[in-house]
C-alpha cells in the first residue's frame, strides 16, 4: 500500500510463469561430439590448423586465428583442474523451472591434450577436499543420451 | 536428444516465473475492475488526450497525468480478426476474436477479446460492452471480453 | 573526422532491492525526468533517445517501444541496445557516436534494470551456451567464484583483501544519496557472511536492485550554448569481446579484454601512468576479487599485486586514485543501468557535483563496464 493524495493505493503485482521452448540444432561439429559421449563415452577436441590449438567445447572456427577448425583429436578423460567453486546459495534453474539442487561443485579442467578448459560438475562439493591442481578424471553415465550431462561428472583421481 | 541421421537437437523448455509490479496508476485501474467492474481512463490535462489502459506519462506532451475519467464500458470496433491457429500462449483455446475497440469516451483503442459472437455478426463500427468475469483477481481479464451491446 | 561530444547532464533514481512502488516504465521516467531537469531541458530539445536493460531478466525485449511516452521517445529517433552487463556503457557510447558523427545534437542515453519483478540468476543462465555451459552454471556469483578460486590460487591473493574492497566501496556509499546499501561493513563482517559460492561469501558480492540511469550526451556546440553543468568530454573510448566459453579465458579475472581495451584507451588519451595521471575511477566490480584483479588489467599495478595495492590505501578517498567514490557495484547494482552509472558518476565527478563524494578537482575520470563472458567497455572523460 502507498501513500497518494491522502489515500491508501493497493499497489498490484502481476505474477507471469513463462515457459520458453527451444530447440537448439547441436550441428555438424557437436552432433560429432555428442554421439561420441554417447555411443563410445569418449571426449573430442577440436583442432585449429594455424595455431594448432585443440579446443574443448569444440568449435568451428578458432577465434584469434579466423580459421576453420579441421581436425577432431581425443582428449581426456583424465585432466587437471584449474578453479572450483562450491555453490551453496540456491536459485531457480530455468532448464527445469525449480530450484536447483545444492550443495555442488563445480569447476574448469584442463584435459589432456586440449588447449582449453570445460565446466562440469565436480563429485565432490565439500571444497576443502578440492584443491586448484588436482587430477580428475570424467565418470560417465549408464544411461547416454547425447548430451553434455552424458559426462556426470568429474571426480578426483588418486 | 531427438536424433535424425546426422544432426542432434537439443530440445528445452526454459522456465522463469516474472513478477510485475503495476505501479500506481495501473494498480488503481485494476482494483477498479475487480471490486467496481468499473473501467476507469486517465486523461492528460494539457492535450485533452483519454487513454485507456492508463498510464502516467502523456507520451504526445510528457506531462505527468492525473485525471481519471470513468468509463460507461462500453465502445465500438476498430478492427478485429478471428484466431484460428492454436499457439500455447494466447489467453484461451481457440478459435477466439480479437478486438482493438476504441471505448466510448476514450481516445486509444483496447486490445481485448469479444464473446458471445460469431465472426460474421461483427464489423468494424459494431457496438460492443464489457462482460466481467465472476471471480476476479486485479487483472485485465477481469474483463472476460466484449460482446455486441444488447440494446 | 570525429566531433567533440560530452555527457553534459546525469539522473538516478533512488535503488532499493524491489521497487515495488512503480512501474519499469515509471522507474525509467524518474531516471529521465532527474536528468531533464539537470539539464534544464525538455523532451523537445533531445533528438535520439537510447535505452538499454537485460532483456532475458524481465522478459522485456522492447523498451524502446515499451517506454516511448516516459523517455520522451515518442515519434522520435530511437534504439534499443543490449549487450550484457555492458549494457549502460554501450548505451552511452552509442550517444557518443550518434553526436561524434554529426548526425545528432542531443541524445538521451538510458539504462535500466528492475531484477525484483525478474530472476537474475535465471536469466544469467539464459545468457549462456544452450549445450555446454547452461546445465552446470549459476549465474554471476557461481563464475566470479571460479574466477576468484583461479586468482587467489595463482597469486596468493587473501580473502582479507578482497574483505578490504567491500568496506572500502560501502564506506563510500554513505556519501553517495542515490547508493542502494548504504551500511558500512567491517573485514570481519565480510568475512563472516554466509558463502554462496566458495570463496564468495554474501558481502563480497553485488546486491541486485532496481533502478535507472539517464545522461545527455551534446554536441560540441549544445555542450558549450546550452549546458548549465560544465561540460565532461569524451576523450577516450574502447571496447573488447574475448571467447565464448567462460572457460576458453585464459585468466579469468584478469580480464584480457579489460587489460586490451584499457591499452587501446590510454593510447587515444595520451595516459602513461594511469595511477598519476588519472584522477577518478568507477569500475564495474560485480565482486570484491574484480576490483582487486582490474587494479592489475588497467596498469595500476603489476600483474599480481591487486591486494597489495589495495593494502597500501592508494585506491581510497584520500589516496593517489580514488576507485568507486559511489559505493561502486558492491554497493548498488541494477545491471542494465550499472555501467551507465559508472559513466555518469565519472562524470558528476568531472562537473564537481559530487557532494559528499567528490574528488577535490577531479579533471580526468574514467569508467570500466563488465559484461557476459568477460568483455569491457572503457571510457575516459575529461574536462576542460
Ligand atoms: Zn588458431
Ligand atoms: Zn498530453
Amino acid at each position: 500500500m502507498m501513500e497518494q493524495a491522502g489515500r491508501q493505493i493497493e499497489l498490484l503485482e502481476m505474477s507471469a510463469p513463462a515457459n520458453f521452448p527451444y530447440n537448439y540444432s547441436c550441428g555438424k561439429i557437436g552432433s560429432f561430439f555428442f554421439k561420441k559421449l554417447r555411443d563410445e563415452k569418449k571426449i573430442y577436441g577440436r583442432k585449429c590448423p594455424r595455431c594448432k590449438k585443440v579446443y574443448i567445447p569444440p568449435r568451428p572456427v578458432c577465434g584469434p586465428c579466423f580459421a576453420p577448425t579441421d581436425e577432431w583429436v581425443e582428449v581426456g578423460p583424465g585432466g587437471v583442474l584449474e578453479c572450483f567453486t562450491v555453490v551453496f546459495f540456491g536459485f531457480l534453474d530455468p532448464m527445469t523451472g525449480k530450484k536447483r539442487p545444492v550443495p555442488y561443485g563445480y569447476g574448469l579442467i584442463r584435459l589432456d591434450h586440449a588447449d582449453s578448459r570445460i565446466q562440469h560438475f565436480l563429485s565432490e562439493n565439500d571444497p576443502k577436499k578440492l584443491r586448484v591442481g588436482m587430477r580428475m578424471e570424467a565418470v560417465f553415465n549408464q544411461e547416454r543420451e547425447g548430451k553434455l550431462s552424458d559426462i556426470k561428472w568429474f571426480q578426483p583421481v588418486e | 536428444m531427438k536424433q535424425n541421421d546426422a544432426i542432434l537437437i537439443s530440445s528445452q523448455v526454459l522456465q522463469v516465473s516474472y513478477n510485475y509490479s503495476a505501479g500506481p496508476v495501473v494498480s488503481k485501474f485494476l482494483v477498479s475492475l475487480r471490486d467496481q467492474k468499473k473501467i476507469l481512463g486517465i486523461k492528460c490535462d494539457k492535450c485533452g488526450i483519454v487513454y485507456v489502459p492508463p498510464r502516467a506519462t502523456c507520451g504526445k506532451c510528457f506531462s505527468e497525468m492525473k485525471q481519471w475519467v470513468e468509463l460507461s464500458g462500453r465502445g465500438r470496433i476498430e478492427t478485429f480478426t478471428s484466431v484460428h491457429y492454436p499457439e500455447p500462449v494466447q489467453p484461451r483455446g481457440g478459435p477466439f476474436i480479437l478486438a482493438v475497440i476504441k471505448l466510448d469516451g476514450s481516445d486509444t483503442g483496447l486490445t481485448h477479446l469479444v464473446g458471445e459472437a460469431e465472426e460474421k455478426d461483427l464489423t468494424i463500427g459494431t457496438k460492443l460492452e464489457a462482460v466481467f468475469q465472476e471471480n476476479r483477481t486485479g487483472h485485465i481479464l477481469d474483463i472476460k471480453y466484449f460482446r455486441p451491446c444488447r440494446d | 573526422m570525429a566531433g567533440r561530444a560530452a555527457i553534459i547532464a546525469t539522473g538516478q533514481t533512488f535503488h532499493k532491492s524491489r521497487r515495488r512502488d512503480v512501474n519499469i516504465v515509471e522507474l525509467i521516467h524518474e531516471a529521465v525526468s532527474a536528468c531533464l531537469q539537470d539539464a534544464e531541458m525538455s523532451p523537445a530539445d533531445l533528438d535520439a533517445v537510447l535505452i538499454g536493460n537485460m532483456e532475458h531478466f524481465e522478459g522485456v525485449y522492447n523498451a524502446d517501444l515499451w517506454a516511448a511516452a516516459e523517455t520522451g521517445a515518442y515519434l522520435k529517433h530511437a534504439m534499443k541496445i543490449t549487450t550484457g552487463g555492458t549494457t549502460g556503457a554501450s548505451v552511452a557510447h552509442a550517444g557518443y557516436y550518434h553526436v561524434a558523427s554529426g548526425m545528432f545534437n542531443c541524445v538521451l542515453c538510458i539504462g535500466w534494470e528492475k531484477q525484483s519483478d525478474g530472476d537474475t540468476t535465471a536469466g544469467l543462465i539464459f545468457q549462456s551456451d544452450p549445450l555446454f555451459e547452461r546445465s552446470n552454471m549459476a549465474g554471476a556469483i557461481g563464475t566470479f567464484a571460479l574466477a576468484a578460486s583461479e586468482y587467489m590460487n595463482k597469486f596468493g591473493i587473501t580473502e582479507e583483501q578482497a574483505a578490504r574492497v567491500a568496506v572500502k566501496n560501502r564506506g563510500n556509499a554513505l556519501n553517495n544519496p542515490h547508493a542502494h546499501l548504504r551500511r558500512a561493513v567491517t573485514v570481519q563482517d565480510v568475512l563472516s557472511s554466509p558463502m554462496l559460492a566458495s570463496p564468495i561469501k554474501l558481502m563480497d558480492m553485488c546486491p541486485t536492485s532496481d533502478g535507472a540511469c539517464a545522461i545527455i550526451v551534446a554536441s560540441e556546440e549544445v555542450a558549450k550554448k546550452k549546458s548549465p553543468n560544465r561540460p565532461a568530454w569524451f576523450k577516450a573510448l574502447s571496447t573488447r569481446h574475448d571467447q565464448p566459453f567462460n572457460s576458453d579465458l585464459p585468466l579469468l579475472i584478469n580480464m584480457r579484454t579489460l587489460r586490451d581495451a584499457a591499452k587501446d584507451a590510454y593510447a587515444q588519451a595520451g595516459i602513461v601512468n594511469p595511477i598519476k595521471e588519472l584522477d577518478v575511477a568507477e569500475f564495474y566490480e560485480p565482486c570484491t576479487f574484480a576490483e582487486l584483479s582490474w587494479y592489475e588489467a588497467l596498469g595500476l599495478c603489476e600483474l599480481g599485486g591487486g591486494g597489495k595495492l589495495m593494502d597500501s590505501g592508494a585506491t581510497q578517498m584520500t589516496g593517489e586514485l580514488p576507485v568507486n567514490p559511489s559505493g561502486g557495484v558492491i554497493s548498488t547494482n541494477c545491471i542494465g543501468a550499472t555501467a551507465m552509472i559508472r559513466v555518469a558518476e565519472a562524470a558528476i565527478q568531472l562537473m564537481g557535483k559530487g557532494g559528499a563524494r567528490q574528488v577535490p578537482g577531479a579533471k580526468t575520470a574514467l569508467a570500466t563496464g563488465f559484461g557476459g563472458s568477460f568483455w569491457t567497455e572503457i571510457t575516459i572523460l575529461e574536462r576542460d
